[in-house]
């Protein structure tokens, strides 16, 4: 039986812990809200953008001078992979879980012979990889210290991908990410960025040009715009990805949280518990020395 | 009929409501938009948005660059970013239109692309300033 003043040590380090982590999940939560607008918010200019590319896509796709972003290389033999995760820990499995699928994807694409470079985004995620992935990582981004993502940061990542691209130092580029379905549902996610993958029958079910009815004219022309907005199309990507990130990580720390909060309200209780049956066999020893003392005057 | 004008920026929708009249600075010309015209996509380069309600400029905009979808009853704005004209600062302008220049006289003389893109920010630098001169 621990003494009584170890117990007492012990409840009140569990009940600051239990501050620490009530306290932390509010933050998160009214982080999460912020996160969560700010990515709706987003919402509707990535919408449109696919729009337009849809219809614009299309047609240049199949012409031989389509450029990179949209085609790739032709080849299929060097992938990029940017992964995606918080700066900061405390958030159950959402970090390794991002992890784990790039390393899963990793060993995948290296099992059909092709090579792998890693773009961490987010300084768990450069931790994570760089244990077993260190050979493949080319390069990290992390945003430590910073209040809300813009989309400045996610057109760096854009530009510096697009650099890669042009120097031919990869074929196929995909985003891997926490995908933000719900509030207490995180999905990893990888999603293929170059080449760009076009909605499906693009032009002819690709919203837009078929809602209106209506063929658009260009101006100027076709080539000269993909070209402007492709990049830009990239940047969205990534903007929304590390939007997600963030509004999932919020509320991945925010259900960490209260669970941690919660196991500490029962441990304090047990703790509580062992500690007046502690106090209670101490009387109960007393008196029956007093008691035993008593007797033998 | 109005003609329903959309401006959105990466971060968030800027504008949405109908409007008589649009003109934008596309990149081959200020361009009017009214009901009714002809779908188009087209790339638009730095300068200001007026949109006209009942004959009158309501409502002035800079953009610095961007692309727009015109349809017969919507145009809408991807706008690289968007401010109300009254709010452009004229230092800011000056000052990028500085950072471009340099970027220009640094930049290769025979990559052409580098050239176009430090002309391009050139240009949308210089109507920042000219919109804050006017506003």
């Amino acid at each position: 039986m621990p003494s009584l003043k170890t117990l007492r040590v012990r409840i009140n380090s569990v009940k600051s812990t239990q501050k620490i982590t009530s306290a932390m999940k509010m933050v998160a939560a009214s982080k999460l809200r912020r996160a969560q607008s700010q990515a709706e918010a987003a919402r509707p200019y990535a919408e449109r953008m696919e729009r337009m590319l849809a219809s614009l896509g299309a047609s240049a796709v199949g012409s031989p001078t389509a450029p990179k972003l949209l085609v790739g290389t032709g080849a299929d033999k060097v992938h990029l992979l940017v992964v995606v995760t918080a700066d900061r820990g405390l958030a159950g499995a959402f970090n390794s879980s991002v992890g784990r699928l790039a390393r899963a994807a990793t060993r995948r694409l290296e099992s059909e012979g092709k090579t792998v470079k890693i773009l961490a985004v987010g300084r768990k995620g450069r931790d994570y990889l760089k244990r077993e992935l260190a050979s493949r990582m080319i390069g990290d981004v992390n945003y430590v210290g910073r209040k809300s993502i813009n989309f400045a940061d996610a057109q760096d990542v854009a530009t510096r991908v697009t650099a890669m691209l042009e120097a031919g130092e990869f074929d196929v580029c995909t985003l891997v990410y926490n995908r933000f379905r719900s509030v207490i549902a995180q999905v990893p996610t990888e999603t293929q960025l170059i080449p760009t993958p076009l909605p499906e029958g693009a032009g002819a079910v690709g919203g837009g040009a078929q809602a209106d009815g209506a063929m658009y004219e260009f101006e100027p022309d076709e080539e000269t715009m993909l070209a402007r907005l492709l990049p830009q199309n990239l940047a969205i990507q990534v903007y929304r990805a590390l939007l997600e990130n963030a509004a999932g990580f919020n509320a991945a720390q925010m259900t960490a949280m209260d669970n941690a909060t919660r196991n500490a309200g029962d441990m304090i209780k047990r703790l509580t518990q062992n500690y007046n049956r502690a106090r209670q066999a101490n009387i109960t020893k007393e008196l029956i020395e007093i008691i035993s003392g008593a007797e033998a005057v | 009929m109005p003609v329903d004008l959309e401006i959105v920026s990466p971060e968030k929708l800027l504008l949405s409501r109908p409007v008589d009249m649009v003109v934008i600075p596309a990149a081959e010309g200020e361009m009017g938009v009214l009901p009714e015209h002809s779908p188009m996509i087209v790339l638009l380069r730095g300068g200001t948005i007026r949109l006209y309600e009942n004959g009158q400029v309501t409502e002035r905009l800079f953009v610095s660059g961007g692309f727009a979808e015109v349809t017969p009853r919507r145009v809408t704005v991807l706008a690289n970013e968007a401010t109300p004209v009254e709010q452009v600062s004229r230092a800011e302008g000056e000052r990028r239109m500085a950072a471009a220049e340099a970027e220009y006289a640094a930049a290769d003389k025979m990559d052409v692309p580098a050239l176009d893109a430090a002309m391009d920010r050139i240009q949308a630098a210089r109507a920042m300033v000219e919109a804050a001169q006017a506003a």
